[in-house]
């Protein structure tokens, strides 16, 4: 019962991306072309109300509906990892026009091709994992 | 008449609220919005754990996101069969007169053919585009510890630096690739 929920979380996901066309190749393009609003709109949205979410979660000392409080855990503070992680991550973002989620979005919504994207993140987290301890952090 | 607005084409704001809205169900719950942990987890369920410490975790706490990925694949299933809108997307002219200069046409569609449709993976060129790229996003997602929902969503809601950085990250690669790498490889 209790994993239902979560994949009608998962749907309402999907459903989201989908018709926000932020699963869409072309709109990954137009993004990182600085050609429309779109996208940056729809993170800026996120990203401000996300914020003002938090802080009143935090505020009120809001408790989740198992009755514990809300946490938030603090990334670990650290330059290398974000700047060089994240720039291999824009990389093939703007090359697959897809981030980790889109990519199962997409194959849902009938874009086959994209198990190649998913086996390659695949491969990529298990390489990370391989030679993580040499990577500087 | 609920679904007639559905399947219009979403605003940015609209898509944006929702957005939060997935993230905070998912506080609620008790869980935190990360998708490419799933990527992790994947591999662990696969054997990897025996061989490299880093995927040797009780891969069972992280349940509830698999189910979500699960529903996520269906999400974009009933999407695309039953909320779709006939008109083409309003996607930028100068991008589409960009694209066409590297020989990818725009089809009004979500994604392009000469990438995505099943022929293109018979080009051994656009197979080997779509797995390096496959690699570089799920190498960089662990490395930088999160994906687009980890640090551009749930870290910069919660006012976090290294979310920040990771996301100025993803824009150094995104640039590099849209104006320096793609020219060539196109």
């Amino acid at each position: 019962m209790k994993s239902i929920k979560y994949i009608l979380a998962g749907i309402l996901f999907g459903i989201i991306m989908s018709k926000s066309e932020a699963i869409s190749w072309f709109r990954i393009q137009e993004m990182f072309r600085f050609q429309s609003f779109h996208m940056f709109g729809i993170i800026g949205t996120a990203v401000i109300l996300g914020a003002i979410s938090v802080f009143i979660i935090k505020k009120l000392k809001i408790r989740d509906t198992a009755g514990n409080p809300i946490v938030f855990q603090d990334k670990e503070q650290s330059y290398a990892r974000y700047i060089i992680g994240g720039t291999i991550f824009g990389l093939g973002w703007a090359l697959t026009g897809a981030c980790p989620g889109p990519m199962f979005v997409n194959l849902g919504y009938g874009y086959i091709a994209m198990l190649v994207v998913i086996f390659g993140a695949l491969s990529g987290t298990y390489l990370y994992g391989l030679i993580k301890d040499k990577l500087p952090h | 008449m609920i679904l007639e607005l559905i399947k219009q084409p979403w605003s940015w704001y609209f898509s944006g609220i929702m957005i939060v809205v997935v993230m905070l169900i998912l506080l609620f719950w008790g869980k935190s919005f990360g998708f490419s942990a799933n990527l992790r987890t994947m591999c662990t369920i696969a054997g990897a754990g025996k061989k490299v410490k880093f995927f040797d975790f009780d891969w069972k706490t992280q349940k509830w996101n698999l189910f979500f990925l699960v529903g996520s694949v269906i999400g974009g299933f009933i999407a695309s069969n039953f909320l779709t809108n006939p008109a083409d997307m309003e996607l930028s002219a100068n991008t589409i007169q960009d694209l066409q200069k590297l020989g990818i046409s725009f089809n009004g569609g979500l994604n392009p053919s000469e990438l995505f449709s099943l022929e293109s993976l018979s080009s051994p060129k656009m197979l080997a585009l779509l797995l390096i790229g496959g690699v570089l996003v799920g190498f960089g997602a662990r490395y930088a510890g999160g994906c687009t929902s980890g640090h551009a969503i749930s870290g910069l809601s919660n006012l976090q630096v290294p979310s920040l950085i990771a996301v100025v990250g993803f824009f150094i690669g995104g640039l590099v690739m849209t104006f320096l790498i793609m020219p060539l490889v196109f």
